[in-house]
């Protein structure tokens, strides 16, 4: 018997800091947090003394000056003596704006894309390649750039719209005019219209906006009951109740029948004199943007479609057409299940690419919170310290909201695993 | 009764029937027509479409591009030539800018007379790049070497280089490819030298600020080894110690009295001279450079047990990730004079070189973590139980499989940062896609021609990038060891 005694806790000693594992991370973090601490310390000791020697402070009183620029396109009231806090705040709704919009419509292509990249057919696959490779491989500006000159450069000025045989025509049975300072659309109104709700500071929602938006969430939850009811029928009886029908009605009439009280119509833009009027006349620099993110973000998306698709192995339709399921129920049972587990959470990253992209709405005149807070009211301020402080504050709630969201929607799809 | 019966069959085949040709429909291109453009309704309207969109571009562009002029002095002069060779109103593209402005674009406003420096400087990158991407076939390496020798020096020759720059190159690239015929190993030296190297060559000056720098870790290093003797923590400290105090303090005066004693210097050009795609590839290959070993250690930061570690690891990535690439420049250019000590200037290009490093650092550090996360954990087990320290695990096992996994998304984030580097134009750089062609457009004999510089530098950048996920497929195939 070697009766080597080993102590279960030696004495100890200030080596072991070092050479124990027990403790050497402990030392180590301490050593770090001094670290990291006077990293800080130093910072903000230089940002004061150079304030001071600029004779300028930390002081965020500048947001409730007067603005006194102007911004072309304001989703809400606006007007040059308004305070820069409520510039800035059109700009983060623009930012908003052209964020929800390319994500979209990014969605749509990359879906189609990407499925398309995946076709039998042999020229629609190589012209999938060609779009996915073209817009991956070159920087997102140049397109900006380019999608921005179509528009200044080759699309008519209004006046060719003019006369009896003009120069230009419209669109879309004569509901769009693409010019070259801005892109006339129609817009929406009503003959019974229900007034607005106040929110203050000249922020308002129309009734009929709140009125659509709650029917459709109140038709979509309904919708989710049916298909819970009809669930609940076939794993009593075994068959499963034609739901569609219902669902369809649940989820249009009651819009509809909104239409309908409301009057809604839409008024298509006319030329009146030099300019269309009537219609909403969007900016250039924002339709540029928008083509050019979702184009960029579409072809990110494409590949991500395709790899979720393909992920997805062959055994498991076959598997489900055995079983006897329809094509439309193993799509919705067996294959996107499976293949949105691979998509989501790249696509959340393309989403935030998205909304972080969209500050090169600079490279376009577009005035979204990059032009506004960190542009015009930095450079008319001197405030730099303040205004990108804030900026980069509000790009990284914006990316947390979305990313919070997203990975919500996320754990849903997840696989459930014990 | 069989055989009476066998007897009354009046015909009875005995040779076989030569086989038939394949009907048409199943053969040849029309087999392949009707398979893959018109095996349904569905394909047949998808096909028309497709056909119809080419139709639409080709229709479009092909005359323009068709009609191109590569020899004019001016946008106007474009227009005169293609109206009368073509006819009048004939659209057609004026490459001739691309032509004219080919040095603006490469090199920015870089000194007429230093051009070759840049071009010795990008010639070498390949020499440096040699032992770490061409390491495994010696016979794309060799292709590689030789092609860069011969266009160096000849690009350097035509330049009007120095002939003892000449010579110089020559002997680096010369020696580059037979010691990388023997032991490519060896050039990793030459490759730990090169950013050096490649700093003062394109930035000129005395060669005694970047040996000082190259000083501070032969310091450490020499520190190390004396103290090891002693204690090995402090030798680990010396070794850190050292050369931020020797970089700090001393670095700057020696650099000045050796230049005092021995004049080591080039012309020096400054930032501001820099530009197209001079610029875009310097910061690129700056930050690719560093932003993948800081990636590898944020991720290890973020896999870490040690709570603090990891917490400010996930501060830092999620923070950069959060922002856009825009604001960060902003940081590097407005801000960075509020952060650092009074009276403390530097460089420009410098900045935004440490801001795209640590932006991409963010990204690369999110995909390395998926590769870490995605190693099986016995490959950890098996670490431990070998009884290899962290670091060791981490080098013999763990990281090699992990880089190897991730290769697919650490080159989509070199891609995604070099196309970043057009963000410079943000700033007051001369990036080549924005503020070089609004520098072309903004001269009166170029005013008002939009496409042929952006379809030239979307070109250049679809080349570099393309070429780059090509190589990432190529290594991933190299590097793949499961069994197929």
């Amino acid at each position: 018997m070697t009766d080597v005694m080993v102590s279960a806790n030696p004495p100890f000693r200030p080596s072991m800091l070092i050479h124990d594992r027990r403790y050497r991370s402990m030392t180590f973090q301490v050593i770090v947090f001094i670290l990291v601490m006077a990293l800080a310390w130093w910072l903000v000791n230089n940002t004061v003394r150079n304030l001071a020697a600029m004779g300028k402070d930390f002081d965020f009183g500048f947001l409730w000056q007067r603005a006194g620029y102007d911004i072309p396109q304001t989703p809400i009231p606006y007007t040059s003596d308004d305070t820069h806090l409520r510039a800035a705040f059109v700009g983060l709704l623009n930012t908003l704006i052209v964020s929800i919009l390319g994500c979209i419509a990014a969605t749509v292509v990359g879906i189609i894309a990407g499925v398309a990249r995946l076709s039998n057919n042999w020229l629609i696959a190589r012209l999938m390649t060609v779009y996915v490779e073209a817009f991956r491989n070159v920087p997102l500006l140049l397109w900006i750039l380019i999608v921005f000159a179509i528009f200044t450069e080759v699309m008519p000025p209004p006046n060719a719209f003019r006369g009896d045989d003009p120069a230009a025509s419209m669109i879309l049975f004569d509901h769009v005019a693409l010019t070259n300072r801005y892109t006339a659309i129609p817009t929406l109104a009503m003959t019974n219209d229900p007034g607005s709700l106040d929110l203050g500071a000249r922020i308002t929602f129309n009734w009929a906006t709140i009125a659509f938006v709650v029917v459709l969430v109140a038709g979509w939850i309904v919708r989710r009951m049916i298909a819970a009811w009809a669930q609940r029928v076939q794993d009593r009886t075994g068959v499963r109740p034609t739901t569609w029908w219902m669902s369809l009605g649940v989820m249009t009439v009651p819009s509809l029948l909104l239409i309908w009280y409301f009057g809604l119509h839409m008024i298509p833009p006319q030329l009146r004199g030099f300019n269309f009027t009537g219609g909403l006349n969007v900016q250039n620099g924002l339709v540029a943007l928008w083509l050019a993110l979702t184009l960029y973000t579409g072809a990110f998306i494409a590949e991500i479609v395709r790899a979720g698709i393909l992920a997805v192995s062959r055994g498991q339709s076959e598997a489900a057409f055995a079983l006897g399921l329809r094509p439309g129920r193993t799509m919705n049972l067996v294959i996107l299940p499976q293949a949105l587990r691979v998509i989501i959470p790249p696509l959340i990253s393309q989403y935030l690419n998205l909304t972080k992209n969209s500050s090169l709405a600079i490279a376009v005149g577009y005035m979204d919170i990059k032009g506004t807070l960190g542009g015009t009211t930095l450079n008319q301020t001197g405030r730099e310290l303040e205004s990108i402080l804030l900026m980069m504050g509000v790009y990284l709630v914006l990316s947390l909201i979305i990313s919070t969201g997203m990975n919500i929607f996320n754990a849903s799809v997840k696989l459930k695993e014990r | 009764m069989s055989e009476t019966h066998a007897q009354t069959v009046p015909f009875v085949r005995d040779t076989m029937l030569p086989p038939a040709d394949p009907p048409i429909k199943e053969a040849g291109a029309v087999r392949w027509l009707r398979q893959n453009l018109f095996s349904g309704p569905l394909n047949t309207i998808l096909t028309i479409l497709g056909v119809l969109i080419v139709w639409f571009v080709a229709s479009h562009f092909w005359d323009w591009f068709s009609h191109s002029v590569w020899n004019a002095d001016s946008l106007a002069d474009c227009r005169r030539i293609i109206a009368e060779t073509w006819g009048e109103g004939a659209r057609g593209a004026c490459w001739a800018v691309i032509r004219e402005r080919w040095n603006q674009y490469v090199f920015g406003f870089y000194p007429v007379e230093l051009y070759w420096r840049p071009t010795m400087t990008f010639g070498l990158l390949f020499v440096a790049l040699a032992p770490v991407l061409f390491s495994e076939s010696a016979g794309i390496r060799r292709i590689v070497l030789v092609l860069t020798t011969v266009l160096t020096l000849w690009l350097m020759a035509t330049l009007g280089a120095p002939a003892a720059w000449l010579v110089f190159a020559a002997v680096v690239l010369v020696g580059a490819i037979l010691i990388s015929e023997r032991h490519v190993a060896w050039l990793l030296v030459f490759s730990v030298l090169y950013p050096l190297m490649g700093v003062w060559f394109l930035w000129g000056g005395s060669a005694w600020g970047p040996i000082m720098v190259l000083a501070g870790p032969v310091l450490g290093w020499i520190a190390w080894r004396l103290l090891g003797r002693v204690s090995a923590l402090v030798a680990t400290v010396a070794a850190l110690v050292v050369p931020l105090v020797w970089w700090i303090v001393f670095a700057g005066d020696a650099s000045r009295d050796a230049q005092g004693i021995v004049s080591l210097a080039i012309p020096a050009v400054d930032s501001d001279r820099f530009g197209g795609f001079l610029l875009s590839i310097t910061i690129g290959v700056a930050g690719i450079v560093m932003s993948l070993p800081l990636g590898i250690v944020l991720a290890l930061a973020r896999r870490s047990d040690m709570f603090l570690v990891k917490t400010l690891a996930v501060i830092f990535i999620e923070f950069i990730r959060g922002v856009p690439l825009i604001a960060l420049l902003f940081v590097a250019s407005l801000l960075l004079n509020y952060f650092l000590p009074p009276g403390t200037t530097f460089d420009i290009i410098l900045r935004v070189i440490i801001m795209v490093t640590l932006f991409s650092a963010a990204y690369m550090a999110e995909v390395i973590r998926g590769g870490l996360a995605a190693l099986p954990k016995g490959q950890y087990e098996a670490a431990d139980a070998l009884g290899l320290d962290y670091w060791k695990a981490q080098r013999l096992i763990v990281l090699p499989q992990a880089l190897k996994i991730s290769i697919p998304g650490i080159v989509s984030t070199f891609i995604g940062m070099f196309k970043d580097t057009t963000l410079v134009t943000f700033v007051g750089l001369y990036d080549p896609l924005k503020s070089m062609s609004d520098a072309v457009r903004a001269s009166t004999s170029w005013k008002g021609i939009y496409w042929e510089p952006y379809i030239f530098v979307g070109f250049i950048f679809f080349l570099i990038c393309f070429g780059m996920s090509r190589y990432s497929m190529y290594l991933e195939r190299r590097l793949a060891r499961d069994h197929r």
